[in-house]
């Protein structure tokens, strides 16, 4: 054996600690950014509130600070009833779909994989039809629809699983096509409800709700679950950062690494079916922030997903608040679907990075 | 030490591998030679279990390979596969950082002695200077020698790999099959180039139609007489002081006669 000679009192061999330190910096940056986002958006609307309103409001319900009353009880109510509980599901879905985006694009191993690729909105938008158009889920009465569509994501995904599977194992081609071909059967489901219902006004609020909306959040139970849901799936896939390195390289080098690729695999995919099922449920389909964002993370921080993960939860949480800004002011006091904005600017950012992306060859 | 004993493999209907038995020794590095479509990658996926065989077993240090988990298999087989990931945008110092992965729990970071072992196996390899660099950007030469590098890294007992010299100039063909030899550890080896094979392997197998053609030491099995008929070509071999060397001609136009025309 020949001893090799590491140069001596090299701190940081590898560039290891210097990329750590960096993200360490942009976690941080991200965080400010996101709850100056999140203050700048609940002011921001039909009726503005400044920022510092703002604060002072989401202050005094929180933890009782200030505790004199500076600003009117409309006010009040416009922050904390309204719009803080919008923010905040437009935060979860941002960052849920960016992350779930991140894993399937590893799971497949296409960079042009998202989250809706395994036919799951599809089955969300077919619940959530006949929950419109034909009242189905009545009994769960405030969570009907939002019930509907979840049972529908779990059915959809249920059905591509079982498509998916061959021998105990499912690999990476099959749920692509799966995912597909089942997508376009529920697409298919849907615009027959609509056309089978014969009501302009239900097809009207189908379509609506197709397009993606916020505007259905308050504090209840179904943002509790957004948020349990998200937080666990941002942790877990941070946490298995490197087995999803692993895996986005292929099953040959996984098993031979440790990683079993079939078994991770398909815990991933229930974990992402449960988390964009939950997603859809609360706020439709919204396109590109689970495509887009997972490339953009990774030109920040590099391609370990132990760094994409919680950079891409970051962005894509405060892209959608922005998003949904957006959406609230453009045509106001009419609300634009958040889908056609985030598609709107989602679509030319694509076309930049596939360019970039030819140019350097990687 | 591997053992397989009966292993098989067909693709369809086609037996590539059948009933084969071979031995990878502790400290000698095994060739796995023949022709194209002999089955050379079929039994090199029988031993290290991307492939499980339905007869026969592989044991793996008096375990059988089955039966380990798999982060326990790859703290004991490295494996150097065709498959690139040439596509992966990670950096040359992480995938080779990836190869700590079967010593660390799933939740645990490299530590500076995992980055210390990198660093000294991109060293042997001679990538040191390609750390920092994307791995998707690096000739196919230079792929892989990280990808042994990775390899390295694991700290495996065993070291198995497939045409490592594929992709390489002929210094480096030497340098990485040098280095294979002078770890140390049980290597089983896939190649070609069988003049590579008698220079750095200590014993071979030669895979024929379904099956070993010979088994056994370097020396007894480059021997034209058993070479010949299982490659369809003329051989002869010269012994000279540093070891055997194989000219080859058609084996319907000896060497003589080619000169003539």
């Amino acid at each position: 054996m020949t001893a090799i000679t590491l140069p001596q009192g090299e701190p940081d061999l590898l560039g290891v600690a210097a990329r750590r330190r960096r993200t360490g910096l942009w976690l941080l940056g991200l965080t400010a950014a996101l709850i100056l986002t999140g203050i700048v958006a609940v002011g921001s609307g039909a009726i503005g509130i400044p920022p510092l309103t703002v604060a002072r409001i989401i202050g005094h319900q929180l933890v009782g600070l200030p505790g004199e009353v500076s600003w009117t009880p409309p006010q009040e109510a416009i922050v904390w009833q309204v719009r803080l509980p919008r923010v905040l599901l437009g935060m979860l879905v941002g960052a849920g779909l960016a992350v779930c985006g991140v894993a399937l694009q590893a799971m497949v191993r296409n960079v042009l994989a998202d989250p809706y690729l395994l036919g799951i909105n599809s089955g969300a938008s077919s619940g959530a039809a006949a929950a419109i158009l034909f009242g189905a889920g009545a009994g769960f009465g405030q969570y009907a629809l939002s019930t509907s569509a979840f049972l529908g994501a779990l059915a959809a995904s249920l059905l591509v699983f079982l498509i998916a599977r061959s021998g105990g194992r499912v690999t990476s081609i099959r749920l692509l096509l799966a995912g597909v071909a089942v997508g376009y059967a529920l697409y298919a489901t849907t615009s027959f409800l609509i056309f089978a219902s014969n009501s302009a006004e239900g097809a009207r609020s189908v379509l609506f709700w197709l397009l993606g909306s916020l505007g259905l959040a308050r504090w209840d139970a179904l943002l509790a679950v957004a948020a349990a849901v998200l937080i666990g799936l941002i942790g877990y896939l941070t946490l298995v950062g490197r087995r999803l390195d692993v895996l986005a390289i292929g099953d040959e080098t996984a098993q031979t690494l440790g990683v079993s690729p079939d078994r991770f695999r398909l815990r991933l995919l229930v974990l992402v079916s449960l988390s964009v099922g939950v997603l859809v449920s609360a706020a439709g389909s919204i396109g590109f922030v689970g495509l887009v964002v997972p490339h953009l993370a990774r030109r920040v921080v590099g391609a370990a997903h132990v760094r994409v993960v919680p950079v891409a939860a970051l962005l894509g949480a405060i892209l959608l608040v922005w998003a949904d800004v957006l959406a609230r002011v453009l045509l106001a006091p009419q609300e634009i679907p958040i889908g056609i904005i985030t598609s709107l600017l989602g679509a030319p950012f694509l076309l930049i990075l596939i360019r970039r992306l030819h140019a350097t060859g990687a | 030490m591997i053992t397989a004993t009966g292993v098989s493999w067909r693709y369809g209907t086609n037996p590539v591998i059948d009933g084969v038995s071979v031995t990878a020794r502790p400290g000698r590095v095994l060739g796995l030679i023949g022709p194209n479509g002999s089955g050379k990658t079929t039994l090199l996926r029988l031993l290290y279990g991307a492939l499980r065989s339905p007869t026969g077993q592989v044991v793996v240090d008096a375990d059988e390979l089955a039966s380990l988990p798999s982060r326990e298999a790859a703290r004991r087989l490295a494996v150097v596969v065709q498959e690139t990931g040439g596509e992966t945008a990670l950096t040359v110092a992480e995938l080779v950082l990836l190869g700590r992965g079967p010593h660390l729990s799933t939740f645990q970071r490299t530590s500076r002695t995992d980055h210390e072992i990198a660093a000294r196996c991109l060293a042997r390899v001679g990538a040191a200077h390609l750390g920092e660099r994307a791995f998707a950007q690096l000739s196919g030469g230079e792929r892989q020698r990280v990808l042994i590098a990775r390899a390295l890294a694991q700290e495996a007992t065993h070291l198995l790999l497939d045409e490592p010299t594929n992709h390489l100039d002929i210094r480096y063909q030497h340098e990485i099959l040098h280095l294979v030899r002078t770890l140390g550890t049980c290597a089983v080896v896939v190649l070609h180039d069988l003049n590579l094979a008698a220079r750095y392997c200590d014993d071979l197998v030669l895979l024929g139609a379904g099956g070993v053609a010979a088994a056994g030491t370097t020396d007894e099995v480059l021997d034209p007489a058993v070479l010949e008929p299982v490659y369809g070509i003329g051989i002869r071999r010269l012994d000279l002081d540093d070891g055997v060397h194989l000219l080859f001609h058609p084996i319907d136009q000896p060497i003589a006669q080619r000169s003539a025309a």
